[in-house]
């Protein structure tokens, strides 16, 4: 067990949850600083609802131990705990207006009414939305009701706010402005926010740090960059972003890196990846991400360019065309295809059925060996 | 054109039972009724108009203390049922599993398929001076002789609560059900203790539910005849009981009809109260369910 510390808003010790034979949480362990807004990404079904219900007091722990700012919290009940929460479908009192949503739980903590009622307008002041006190829930847009929710929650000082896919009900559009918005709420209140999501641009795009749950463990804890650019299992390699992956076997390997035979029998180098030994004959997967594949079309000198040590041909099959995020199809000589990103300048650009040449470096081939993917 | 004509004529055919029902048996008698209460009988076969019926029932404090004594404990009976059946309703709608619910259900539903007749019989069955529980307690030497529980007010609150119970627990149920699980978790979340949340979310949020299951079971309470006579005898002091003996023993139909009026005024009149004083509306309670 790790020294606690004052600086963490909330550590969670070897936490596990069973249901019945089924484990759905499974030893996890982390600690959060305060103030920073940490996401937990993962699939439907990964137990991330699991593991908030269990820090918000209404499932308890198998095993493990939950501390909020350095205390443990395991048996307290969940009206106890100075964790709020941010329902999935926010939960607003419908038969409360909006100033009696937020006053709910001042009540609860016995203020007077002279107190509640500056803090209630206070807060309401300090989501820009000073006006709404008296309009009934009904009469709320969606993301003036994503406001309420969490102004229910921050009136009350809490040590962590959990955000339970706040942002799933709502449409594209507003999802997009509600992203910045929370980060910006986040930084204003500087609490600490605990977001669940398993919408991988909603945790990258807000987060300080984000943790990869599968099947009821975290796979990685980091930055979104370093699960980005440095994933540390296959998994997260093919979670967050996207990838082309092949299966193969090591040729010849080192702490390095070194070469794979793929199974349609080509040739690929790789660099390993951080703390993975690869050794000769294992059974890997490579992931490469569509950006990092460069698509020229095909010359007769086979010019190699520079700092690009694996090369592959084929046939543009189709072209996605996105604007910015334009991508390309390309069935290769052995018949898989394989995604590349390219910029489209509306003029000469490649179009579908030309010969083209696609190159990146082993630098950004990921290498992931096969058995303990499981 | 035609198109049209045709989907008039099968509305109109559609809605002709609903109609002729309405209008056959609920508003022409009670047109008939209104226009019976209002003549006055001076004479054998001659009547005149008069508010003479409405007037006794002013005049002689046996009839409206019936009433009185009716209302009351028709409210006394709604409140129980509302004590009873709304932890039933809680514990099917939201901690029973979803298997365990069609069950629980199916027992409230089962006194329903024996008629009242039968129902009011068992009671007697269980508390005559003869019955189960008086052998019971002789049995078991609490008591040295027979004890009557029949014929008194509370037989007649007991078998009136099991018989309206359910009309409580249908509306309940469906309210509760329609209930975000999340809400009463955001409740105990934002701080809020059992006995909090109890009153300021579920009963709030229930409200429509609790009305209209008051509704039905005031007016069935009020009107009933069989249990409060079977059970109550002749101390029950039933308004229904008068209006049948005005119409049937002293085959008064005049003022059997004035009363009959009388007590549809006064249901109607404490339901219309109710409603003012829970905020509610007919339209969001009863219609809703």
């Amino acid at each position: 067990m790790k020294q606690t510390s004052e600086t963490y808003d909330l550590e969670c010790f070897d936490l596990a949850k069973n249901f019945g034979p089924v484990r759905a949480v499974k030893d996890v362990s982390f600690e959060i600083p305060s103030g920073s807004f940490f996401s937990i990404l993962g699939p439907s079904g990964c137990g991330k609802t699991t593991l908030m219900r269990m820090i918000a007091g209404f499932e308890d722990p198998t095993a493990g131990e939950i501390k909020i700012k350095g205390k443990s919290v395991l048996g307290v009940p969940p009206n106890r705990r100075n964790v709020k929460m941010v329902f999935q479908h926010l939960a607003l009192f419908p038969m409360m207006n909006v100033y009696e949503n937020i006053a709910y739980g001042l009540r609860c903590a016995g203020f007077d009414k002279d107190h509640i009622n500056r803090k209630v307008h206070d807060v309401l002041e300090r989501i820009a939305l000073p006006d709404v006190a008296e309009r009934e829930i009904h009469q709320l847009s969606g993301g003036q009701k994503q406001r309420i929710a969490i102004a229910r929650c921050m009136v009350l000082d809490p040590d962590v706010l959990l955000l339970d896919e706040p942002l799933g009900a709502l449409d594209l559009k507003l999802r997009e402005a509600m992203k910045i918005e929370l980060k910006l709420l986040q930084h204003q209140f500087n609490t600490t926010f605990i977001y669940i999501t398993h919408d991988q641009s909603e945790a990258l795009v807000m987060s300080d740090n984000v943790a990869i749950m599968n099947q009821g463990k975290f796979e990685q804890i980091g930055t979104p960059q370093d699960l980005y650019h440095r994933p540390q299992t296959a998994f997260v390699a093919s979670f967050v972003g996207d990838s082309n992956r092949w299966s193969g076997t090591v040729r010849s390997g080192d702490k390095t890196g070194g070469k794979v035979e793929t199974d349609q029998g080509l040739m690929m180098s790789f660099s390993t990846g951080k703390g993975q030994t690869i050794r000769d004959g294992d059974k890997v997967d490579i992931f490469v991400r569509p950006e990092f594949i460069k698509t020229v079309r095909r010359t007769k000198s086979k010019a190699k360019t520079a700092g690009t040590d694996n090369q592959m041909d084929g046939t543009i099959d189709s072209l996605l065309f996105n604007g910015a995020n334009s991508r390309v199809l390309v069935r290769t000589e052995s018949g898989e295809l394989v995604e590349s990103d390219v910029v489209l300048t509306g003029d000469n650009d490649l179009k579908p059925g030309e010969e083209v040449s696609m190159v990146w470096s082993s630098r950004q081939a990921m290498c992931f060996s096969r058995g303990e993917q499981a | 054109m035609q198109n049209k004509d045709i989907k008039r004529l099968s509305l109109i055919l559609l809605f002709a039972p609903f109609a002729l029902w309405i209008l056959l048996l609920i508003i022409l008698p009670h047109i008939g009724m209104v226009l019976l209460s209002l003549r006055e009988k001076i004479a054998p076969r001659v009547y005149e108009y008069s508010f003479a019926n409405y007037l006794d029932f002013l005049n002689e404090p046996i009839y409206w203390n019936t009433l009185l004594r009716t209302g009351s404990m028709s409210l006394l009976v709604t409140a129980l049922a509302l004590l009873i059946g709304f932890p039933i309703a809680y514990y099917i709608a939201k901690i029973a599993g979803p298997r365990a619910r069609g069950g629980l259900f199916l027992l409230c539903l089962i006194p329903l398929w024996v008629s009242d007749l039968i129902r009011a019989f068992g009671w007697i069955l269980l508390l005559r001076e003869t019955g189960v529980i008086s052998n019971f307690l002789m049995w078991t030497g609490l008591t040295g002789q027979p004890i009557e529980f029949l014929y008194n007010d509370a037989a007649v609150i007991v078998g009136l609560v099991y018989t309206v119970i359910l009309f409580m627990i249908v509306p309940l149920v469906s309210t509760l059900d329609g209930m975000d699980n999340s809400m009463i978790e955001a409740g105990y979340n934002l701080g809020g203790n059992s006995f909090t949340v109890l009153r300021r979310i579920i009963i709030p949020y229930a409200m429509p539910g609790i009305v209209a299951g008051c509704i039905v079971t005031f007016m069935l309470t009020a009107g009933s005849y069989l249990t409060p006579i079977l059970l109550g005898g002749k101390n029950s002091s039933w308004f229904t009981e008068q209006i049948y003996n005005q119409f049937i023993t002293r085959f008064n139909w005049e003022g059997g009809a004035a009363f009959g009026m009388l007590l549809l005024f006064f249901t109607s009149l404490v339901v219309w109260l109710g409603l003012k004083l829970s905020g509610q509306t007919l339209a969001n309670t009863v219609a809703k369910s």
